[in-house]
């Protein structure tokens, strides 16, 4: 028996390079392509914004004269701002609450499993879409138009810009739902809206309640700005402080929104930890 | 006999989640309790509401048809507002590289760990809106402020990403690069590049489709976009036009979301 020096022999050695290479050649071109495709998306975006480069040459000394107006802080102001505060507070949870009743149904509309058909699925969908696409600000431009300046704008506007965010992700949980459960309602005869009740409602209610506590922690943040179009809450009092040029009393606005942020999200945070 | 049937109830009723039936009262009466409070200090004028009721049908009626005359204004804003998002993001995203390292705690020095997270949490209080009248007054109007505002809060919104996927990637991989006695900048590339790349690509393109939404308000105090001329129509009663822009916005995030979703998709 002669061992015949077969070509495929070579092929092992050539199989493994000498060299260690991280990306083949194919995929360095690929990640060349990307990078070159973001850098015109970049160089695009920067070139027709026009930016005036003066505006760079002094910023630093924009900052440091807002900085010496801030301080030190107007604490005497405080005072003041504890009910706007309150009212800031009042406008996201009141928001997040009638958002809360008004997400139930439409996020069964936008679940595939609980709709009726393609075009009631569609119309849940579409209000999804337009409730989350309006950001909370532009939904208080609208309601201020509507009822006048005023914290009634912005609990609308909130719950306007909430309904879509909460539906959302409950009418997601509820495509994920275990069949089973519903399949064992149904065998008892039950109507839909037991099954809804009984089999759907406590599958998804850790989530519903999740939700609806991050969107709060959310709304806090969202309503602490509607007050510059007019919709109620601190906003109002930290727009005019800024239009005042009174920085000294805007530091301890933003001391006050810093504080109550924080504190929202730490409770968000724990609540949330306790259900899920 | 009887007490057998007692026992088995023949109604059945879903528990519930507040465990007794006391807890559920004392959980909606304090419900009610806050409803009535913060009523009552809202100052809700109803009879300002009940006038309000006619002049949103009137804004409404005025709303339809939506005016799309002037589609060379709203194409401007348009575009400069998707201008300013993706700058933004890509600035952002550089600049989120540094602040994610310094907030892991697996990776950085104590003391800059805590400057950075105390960085990050201070910097995600404010609302863009608020973080963009600080750079209207640093750089003037314009869209310059818009890109520097969501540059800034995207930076810190990426690096808070970053930090927790690098604090929760396996260990392994680092020790055994650092076995090998590579520096620290190989380290990273190396050991945590490849471990939250993928993770960090889907949250920035998570960001570029909210930078979108953001840069569509940061107008109404004059950081550019859309937001300004949105805000002009609103305040000169140029309900038609809003509603064009207004529908032009939803088309617009509704087409970034999906193109966020599509492109996350083909990440996994």
């Amino acid at each position: 028996m002669t061992a015949h020096p077969l070509p495929q022999d070579r092929a092992p050695m050539r199989r493994y390079p000498d060299q260690w290479e991280r990306y083949s050649l194919r995929e360095r071109i690929v990640q060349w392509i990307w990078l070159g495709g973001i850098a015109i998306a970049a160089a695009w975006s920067v070139s027709a914004l026009d930016i005036e480069w003066a505006f760079f040459a002094d910023a630093h000394e924009q900052a440091a004269d807002l900085i010496s107006r801030m301080w030190p802080p107007r604490w005497s102001y405080l005072p003041r701002i504890v009910q706007p505060l309150i009212e800031t507070l009042h406008i996201a949870t009141l928001g997040t609450m009638i958002a809360i009743v008004f997400a139930l149904p439409v996020a069964f509309l936008a679940a595939r499993n609980t709709t009726y058909n393609q075009a009631t699925w569609l119309i849940g969908r579409a209000m999804l879409v337009l409730s989350r696409s309006i950001n909370t600000v532009i939904w208080g431009l609208l309601f201020v138009a509507i009822f006048g300046p005023g914290p009634v704008a912005g609990i609308c506007a909130v719950a306007a810009r909430s309904i879509g965010f909460i539906a959302k992700l409950v009418a997601e949980a509820i495509e994920e739902v275990d069949a089973g459960q519903i399949e064992a309602v149904e065998s008892t005869g039950a109507s839909t809206l037991q099954v809804y009740g009984v089999a759907i409602l406590p599958q998804i209610l850790p989530v519903l309640i999740g939700t609806s506590i991050y969107r709060w922690d959310i709304n806090v943040r969202e309503s602490s700005v509607l007050g510059f179009v007019g919709a109620g809450g601190i906003g109002l009092l930290l727009y005019a402080s800024i239009n005042q040029f009174a920085w000294s009393q805007a530091i301890v606005i933003l001391i006050a929104i810093l504080g109550i942020v924080i504190i929202s999200e730490a409770l968000s945070a724990y609540v949330r930890s306790r259900i899920v | 006999m009887t007490t057998a049937a007692a026992a088995y109830p023949t109604r059945w009723r879903a528990p519930s989640i507040f465990g007794s039936p006391g807890r559920r009262l004392a959980f909606w009466a304090l419900v009610a309790a806050y409803l009535v409070w913060s009523l009552s200090t809202l100052n809700v004028d109803t009879a300002r509401i009940l006038a309000g009721l006619p002049r949103a049908w009137t804004i409404l009626a005025r709303m339809v048809p939506p005016d799309f005359g002037r589609w060379e204004l709203l194409l401007t804003g348009m575009v400069e507002s998707v201008q300013i998002a993706i700058a933004a993001t890509i600035i952002g995203a550089v600049l989120s590289i540094p602040i994610g390292i310094a907030a892991s705690a697996n990776l950085s020095p104590r003391p800059l760990y805590l400057l950075a997270r105390g960085f990050i949490v201070t910097g995600r209080t404010f609302h863009e809106v608020i973080i963009a009248i600080f750079f209207v007054k640093l750089f003037g109007f314009g869209p310059v402020a818009g890109l520097l505002t969501l540059a800034f809060s995207s930076a810190i919104f990426l690096g808070k990403m970053l930090a927790e996927d690098i604090e929760n990637m396996k260990p392994g991989p680092v020790e055994a690069i650092r076995a090998t006695g590579a520096s620290f900048g190989q380290t990273f590339f190396y050991a945590v590049v490849p471990q939250v790349l993928v993770k960090t690509l889907g949250v920035l393109i998570y960001r570029l489709d909210s930078n979108l939404r953001h840069s569509t308000v940061i107008g109404i105090v004059g950081a550019g976009g859309i937001g300004q001329t949105l805000s002009a129509s609103f305040s000169r009663y140029d309900f038609d036009f809003a509603s064009a822009i207004l529908l032009t916005i939803a088309v617009m995030v509704a087409f970034g979301e999906w193109f966020s979703d599509w492109a996350r998709r083909r990440l996994r």
